[in-house]
């Protein structure tokens, strides 16, 4: 194990509790926002949908490696993105489509 | 030039593969190819019994109330009639039997398995203990399923589909379904997630993406499909389990009334969550049982033409665009449900756009034959027939991919038609021309040519002569699931007298399985041996392998690919096949 | 044991070894599982007439612990990884510990929130907003324990691996971190839904 790797690793580390600091604050963040009481239930949803996708996109990024990633793993991933969004969105908007024709 | 695997040059662990005990070796072993003739074995039992099922079907529908000749006598509590609460058992675990655990355990499982490794020049599956796992996780979830017919109030009897509320409420035979259906699913992420690290990552060296078989794209997509499909139902059955045992209203909607009262349920959910999550995976899988049937047929074609396949290119790129469109489509099961027009719109225009790449795929196969010096051999006849066969399976599949024709078409034997012959005369018919193509390359024998002729003329004719006629019964308007034909309706009374022509098919289809299963048996005792590459085929496993029966490693050589899958009558090579991992002398 | 290329190397072309696709695959199915759970919520909160505030029903402040525990855990199980490249077993055992901790701690909170529902009579059946909180919260809870079971495997007899295939056993690690980042992940997105909307 070379001197520049350790050094890496040590920087990684930093990175790594960088991150969780973030993720403790962004938590704090969520939950006063919820005590907010937001009027608008679409903004609500929006802003705490938001929230997790900066936290959870911080977990993918820095914990699971995947900034530097192999591209194989993006295509996989992409594809179930956009899957998942398809999953997501269909059924709820077969629901609004019928109500709309009643 | 091949390479030499370091590790046999070395002697590397070799010594101990021999020590490995009965149980390892033939019962949990972790090598690709007994664990392809498991699940081969496994899944053929399975077909044959989802086939009885039906039989027993065939003789309520054209005999509906009297006693079944034969078997009449292990039912003695209805007097060997069917009823039509067991006929329901009996459609809904045909279904489930045919599609989980009988047609994708062989086309995935058992040819996917024993071939992938062999075709891309690997000594076994990415992980061999998954793939362990992966069959003894199907047989777990077949057993249960078995089971349930003995289950209080019988099996699952709800249709494949399941759907709620009916489904939520059936005996307790409902719950061991779910039950089955995850520990197959279990079963089949494993086996998707194996099959695409094994493909991207153990080719051989040579093999790029372009060269590799159309058998191995096909298992990759439908690999994909699984992977990514399956979940929702994971999913769906989770939350029927919860609403079955914990009382939960996932799918029941409030104040639903049963046998006169209300239930005592919370309320508040939603049938039509159910065939979301349910279709989700369930036109996919649709996909997954056809993909394995053309990469079959695709194989089997370009070595009976003694030429390449036309439009290899076109074939590829068909496939994956059409596993993409797959994920998109499912709705067209729900054009009922009181869609609007703006999602039924959305549906159709992905259905019709999806029919396209099927269309190439068929057509490549089809233009593949001319010019052709075509070899009548039992796996050419099959995949012959196939062609027309998935032909009329998936036109029929156009107007009920089209809201106003599926308004008059869905759930009536129009459907069951469609789907049959593309499943039965499709995708069965492929799985023949399979194993009597690579009955050879496991066993070392060759099949008789006789049985096989006996076994493919009969069962051409009689699958046609049991779901030809449905088209016609489903456009009068005769409805699917009804135990006795349609008899009690007056709108089906005009088309009623096919049901005794298609009942009496379907026991004739029977029979002409009879040479097939001889054949099998006797080939293995007593059939010609050959050597490793009987049919001059061009490709990995025939290639390159030792003799059969094949050896654990698979290669004495790992070998490298030097050209693409079908190199037949290769102008100017003055040879009618090269191998793939052949280099000629005037390459060199 | 089989001799699988690419178990411990990457294959040049694709930069991978085996069981870094496998996993990443395995995680994709996972995407679409609670996917689909998540589309049976937005479904069902759409077609209800009344939805309730997670506050209602739920201890906001409990399960705030538990994101920090769930998130902490995560933590100590890259700081574990990196451990091991760094050549340090000791420190490694000690960062997987903690994360095993960390599990052990989520569940306790679990299952002191679960207990405290049913004690106030509030199951599954109840209302169509505490079935889909306990069936997502308890298929994420079975997949916390699944964790914590591979994750207590290689702290304990699995470890034996660091002595002759170091390298192997620091793939098998990561690995394991994907998996257990991923159940974080989810409970990302899990607790704003139900808790906080």
């Amino acid at each position: 194990m070379s001197a520049s790797d350790v050094e890496s690793i040590k920087k990684q580390t930093r990175t790594y509790i960088g991150v969780f600091v973030a993720l403790l604050v962004l938590t704090l963040v969520t939950v006063g926002v919820s005590y907010l009481h937001i009027s608008s239930v679409f903004l609500a949803l929006a802003l705490g949908l938001l929230i997790a996708c900066v936290k959870g996109g911080l977990v993918a990024s820095v914990f699971m490696h995947l900034n530097h990633e192999r591209k194989i793993i993006y295509w996989v991933l992409a594809l179930t993105v956009l899957f998942f969004i398809v999953l997501m969105i269909i059924p709820v908007a077969s629901h609004l489509d019928q109500r709309a024709i009643q | 030039m091949a390479l030499v695997d370091e590790r046999h040059a070395h002697g590397h662990a070799d010594a101990h593969h021999e020590e490995l005990g009965f149980w390892q070796k033939y019962v949990f072993s972790q090598d690709h190819k007994v664990i392809g003739i498991q699940y081969g074995f496994t899944s053929l039992v399975f077909l044959l019994f989802g086939f009885s099922l039906m039989m027993m079907m065939r003789w309520s529908i054209a005999y509906p109330n009297q006693p079944m000749p034969l078997v009449g006598g292990l039912f003695k509590a209805t007097g060997g009639i069917i009823v039509p609460e067991f006929y329901n058992q009996l459609g809904a675990m045909h279904g489930t039997i045919m599609v989980f655990l009988g047609i994708v355990p062989l086309a995935v499982g058992a040819f996917g398995n024993y071939l992938v490794p062999l075709q891309i020049g690997a000594p076994d599956m990415a992980f061999p203990k998954l793939n362990m796992a992966s069959y003894w996780s199907y047989f777990v979830g077949g057993v249960i399923m078995l089971a349930s017919f003995f289950a209080p109030g019988g099996a699952a009897q709800s249709g494949w589909t399941s759907y709620p509320p009916l489904s939520n409420i059936a005996p307790p035979g409902q719950t061991m379904w779910l039950f089955g259906m995850l520990a197959l699913i279990i079963s089949s992420l494993l086996g998707s997630a194996n099959f695409i690290v094994t493909i991207v990552q153990l080719r051989a060296p040579g093999l790029t993406w372009m060269r590799l078989p159309f058998f191995v794209w096909a298992q990759f997509v439908t690999s994909f499909l699984l992977l990514l499909a399956f979940p929702a139902l994971q999913a769906a059955a989770i939350l029927q389990m919860m609403d079955r045992l914990a009382k939960t209203s996932f799918f029941l909607p409030s104040g639903l009334v049963v046998s006169g009262k209300v239930l005592e349920v919370a309320g508040g959910g939603s049938p039509l969550l159910w065939q979301h999550l349910f279709w989700f995976l369930a036109h996919p899988e649709v996909y997954v049982l056809i993909l394995p049937a053309f990469g079959i047929v695709a194989e089997v074609i370009a070595n009976n033409t003694r030429k390449p396949l036309w439009g290899y290119r076109s074939m590829v790129y068909a496939t994956v665009f059409l596993g993409f469109m797959s994920f998109i489509v499912w709705a067209h099961h729900m054009f009922m449900t009181g869609m609007g027009t703006t999602m039924s719109t959305f549906f159709q225009t992905t259905t019709m756009i999806i029919s396209i790449p099927s269309v190439i795929i068929l057509t490549a196969l089809i233009i593949s034959l001319w010019g052709g010096s075509i070899r009548f051999t039992t796996p050419m006849l099959f995949a012959l027939a196939f062609l027309p066969m998935f032909g009329i399976g998936g036109l029929t599949g156009l107007p009920l991919g089209l809201a106003a024709s599926d308004i008059h078409l869905h759930d009536t034997y129009y459907v069951i038609g469609h789907f049959h012959y593309v499943v039965a005369p499709g995708t069965i018919f492929a799985m023949f021309a399979g194993i009597y193509y690579w009955f050879p390359k496991l066993t070392g024998r060759s099949t008789s040519k006789l049985l096989g002729h006996l076994h493919f003329w009969p069962s051409f004719l009689f699958m046609n002569g049991v779901f030809m006629p449905m088209f016609i019964q489903g456009m009068a308007g005769v409805s699917r699931r009804l135990y006795d034909g349609g008899a009690a309706y007056s709108h089906a009374q005009g088309v009623l007298h096919w049901n005794t022509f298609m009942s009496v098919s379907a026991w004739c289809l029977g029979l002409s399985q009879i040479p097939f299963v001889i054949n099998l048996f006797w080939s293995i005792w007593k059939g010609k041996k050959v050597g490793s590459n009987p049919w001059e085929a061009t490709t990995l496993e025939w290639s390159a392998t030792t003799s059969p029966p094949l050896a654990h490693g698979n290669f004495a050589v790992i070998p490298t690919v030097v050209r693409g899958p079908y190199d037949y009558s290769l102008p100017g090579s003055g040879r009618e096949f090269v191998p793939q991992d052949q280099a000629l002398p005037q390459e060199a | 044991m089989m001799d699988i290329p690419y178990t411990t190397e990457p294959r040049p072309d694709t930069g991978l070894y085996n069981a870094k696709l496998g996993i990443w695959l395995f995680l994709a199915s996972e995407v679409m599982l609670f996917g689909a759970l998540f589309s049976s919520y937005v479904l069902l909160r759409t077609g209800a007439p009344t939805w309730p505030h997670g506050s209602e029903f739920l201890n906001i402040p409990l399960a705030t612990l538990n994101t920090v525990v769930l998130i902490a855990s995560s933590v100590t199980m890259v700081l574990a990884w990196s451990a091991l490249k760094l050549n340090d077993f000791g420190k490694y055992r000690r960062y997987m510990g903690l994360t095993f901790l960390a599990g052990v701690g989520f569940l306790i909170i679990k299952a002191i929130e679960y207990s405290t529902k049913f004690q106030h009579h509030l199951y599954p059946e109840t209302n169509t907003f505490l079935a889909i909180y306990f069936t997502l919260t308890g298929l994420h809870g079975l997949h916390v324990i699944g964790g914590m079971v591979i994750n207590g495997y290689f702290w304990g007899p699995g470890a034996k691996m660091w002595k002759t295939q170091p390298e192997r056993f620091t793939n098998r690690i990561e690995v394991a971190g994907l998996y257990w980042h991923f159940v974080d992940l989810v409970w990302i997105f899990l607790f704003p839904t139900l808790y906080l909307m």
